[in-house]
């Protein structure tokens, strides 16, 4: 009688510990998931910062027209750019390129630069390169927490049977790599 | 903590030694110092922010100040604290709260002042460190415990005094000559002091644990290494913390246990935050 309530007790332990196991699973994996659409809000607050900053350059600098078409090009890139991942890196590089050389060339209109409207844009896009800059890092934390736990041992043999698969890390596009240059 | 337990057994077993029925005693100085902790750290957030006279900072005039701790929250992936400001001339600044979902943070508006962007940065992200791993939880722990060997300690001794050097009346016939007797009053009147430097023992690491977990947000040493330098150099001293509430803040903010480089032995034990020096050595090796 006792041999039965050793295997009991010892199958019931192990049920917990696999429920216990599942549930981090879980929560890694959700946490994956809710970083990367972290990073979606704010590219997603950068695109529709553009239309403003447009408008308000248009006002002073109106025949700087390659930049600003640049911008606009970028920005609509940007948007039909959200569900594909390496679209949306590609998009994301134009975008930082394009807002580059538009505030590059701010510098040589004094009124533009004077703009209350421009300046709160510009320390807003700022902000949200920042921020998208975090949310990437939080992703590839919460990846990495996610890979680790379910590649180590013994958890890797539950996994697999839970249809628990690795995630893949953000990479930066060898675009981003090189230098960018400023062309005044 | 383990040695917390530790020291809290021996201090119930010195107690039962001594009195007969030591078991009800060490329960009621249980409960008691549970219910007070339970409610300091229920209420931890209120509680330290009235003392430090600290008022919410207004989202218009501390605006890069609320998108600085926005942006590190989002690397950190907690939900954004209340951030307070307090108008005091010391740098400094302390992080409280019973979860992530709970929690404040103050900065002092000499902090402000003194500190650049990237050394603003160290310093919010030490702090949020704090929250994320729930420090503030862990040294409420360490408070009830010590109160807990405090009290034990304190009725044991009150007991012992009223009865005239001995505990229970009724145990006469094998208290006398019982050569434990003297251990246990020993242990009961150093234990309190043990107590002590075990929190502040823990206060340390969990410091330690903040100001490595912060460069891990930023991905940037330099910055909070650059702003413990600055503490080091800045003399002045905090008006709006109190004893109470010294572990919660980055930099030591009493002048008597401020980190001189030639603090005696005894100092060094009671101190809540490593030195200033160590801190920042510790940082370089990353």
């Amino acid at each position: 009688m006792s041999t039965t309530l050793v295997v009991v007790l010892v199958v019931v332990f192990l049920a917990l510990v696999v429920g216990a196991t599942y549930n981090s699973l879980i929560r890694r994996r959700n946490e994956v998931d809710n970083a990367w659409s972290q990073i979606d809000v704010q590219l997603k607050r950068r695109l529709d910062l553009i239309p403003n900053l447009v408008e308000t350059v248009k006002g002073y600098a109106a025949h700087e027209k390659t930049a600003l078409e640049a911008v606009v090009a970028a920005r609509n890139s940007g948007i039909s750019a959200q569900a594909n991942p390496h679209a949306q890196a590609a998009a994301d590089n134009a975008i930082s390129g394009a807002l580059r050389q538009l505030f590059a060339l701010s510098e040589s209109y004094p009124d533009l630069k004077a703009n209350q409207g421009f300046v709160s844009l510009q320390e807003e896009l700022s902000n949200t390169e920042s921020r998208i800059a975090y949310a990437r890092q939080f992703y590839g934390d919460a990846v990495s927490a996610f890979n680790t736990a379910i590649q180590k041992f013994p958890t890797v043999l539950l996994a697999g049977m839970f249809g628990f698969s690795a995630r893949d890390f953000f990479e930066a596009e060898d675009a981003a790599r090189v230098v960018p240059e400023v062309k005044f | 903590m383990f040695g917390f337990v530790l020291v809290l057994a021996l201090v119930g077993f010195a107690v039962g030694t001594l009195i007969g029925n030591g078991v009800t005693g060490t329960i009621i100085a249980l409960v008691i110092s549970g219910v007070m902790a339970v409610t300091s750290y229920w209420k931890s957030d209120k509680i330290a922010l009235a003392v430090s006279r600290a008022v919410p900072a207004d989202s218009n005039e501390y605006r890069r100040l609320h998108n600085l701790v926005e942006g590190l929250c989002i690397a950190g992936g907690i939900p954004k604290p209340q951030v307070y400001i307090i108008h005091d001339d010391a740098p400094n600044a302390f992080a409280t709260g019973r979860n992530p979902k709970n929690a404040a943070i103050a900065i002092t508006t000499g902090l402000l002042n003194q500190m650049n962007r990237v050394e603003l940065e160290g310093v919010v992200a030490h702090e949020l460190s704090h929250i994320k791993n729930y420090d503030i939880l862990v040294s409420t722990l360490a408070v009830t415990l010590v109160g807990s060997i405090a009290l034990i300690t304190d009725m044991t001794l009150r007991m012992m005094w009223w009865n005239g050097g001995r505990v229970s009346r009724s145990g006469d016939r094998n208290d006398r000559g019982n050569p434990l007797a003297i251990v246990g009053f020993v242990l009961l009147l150093v234990s309190p002091i043990i107590a002590r430097i075990m929190q502040a023992a823990v206060s340390r690491r969990r410091e330690t644990l903040a100001d490595v977990s912060a460069v891990r947000m930023t991905r940037y040493p330099p910055g909070l290494i650059s702003a413990l330098e600055k503490l080091q150099a800045d003399n002045t001293e905090t008006h709006s913390a109190s004893m109470a509430t010294a572990h919660m803040w980055i930099e030591q903010p009493l002048s008597g246990v401020k980190d001189a480089g030639r603090l005696g032995m005894w100092h060094k034990l009671f101190n809540t935050h490593p030195p200033l020096s160590e801190r920042i050595a510790l940082l370089r090796e990353i």
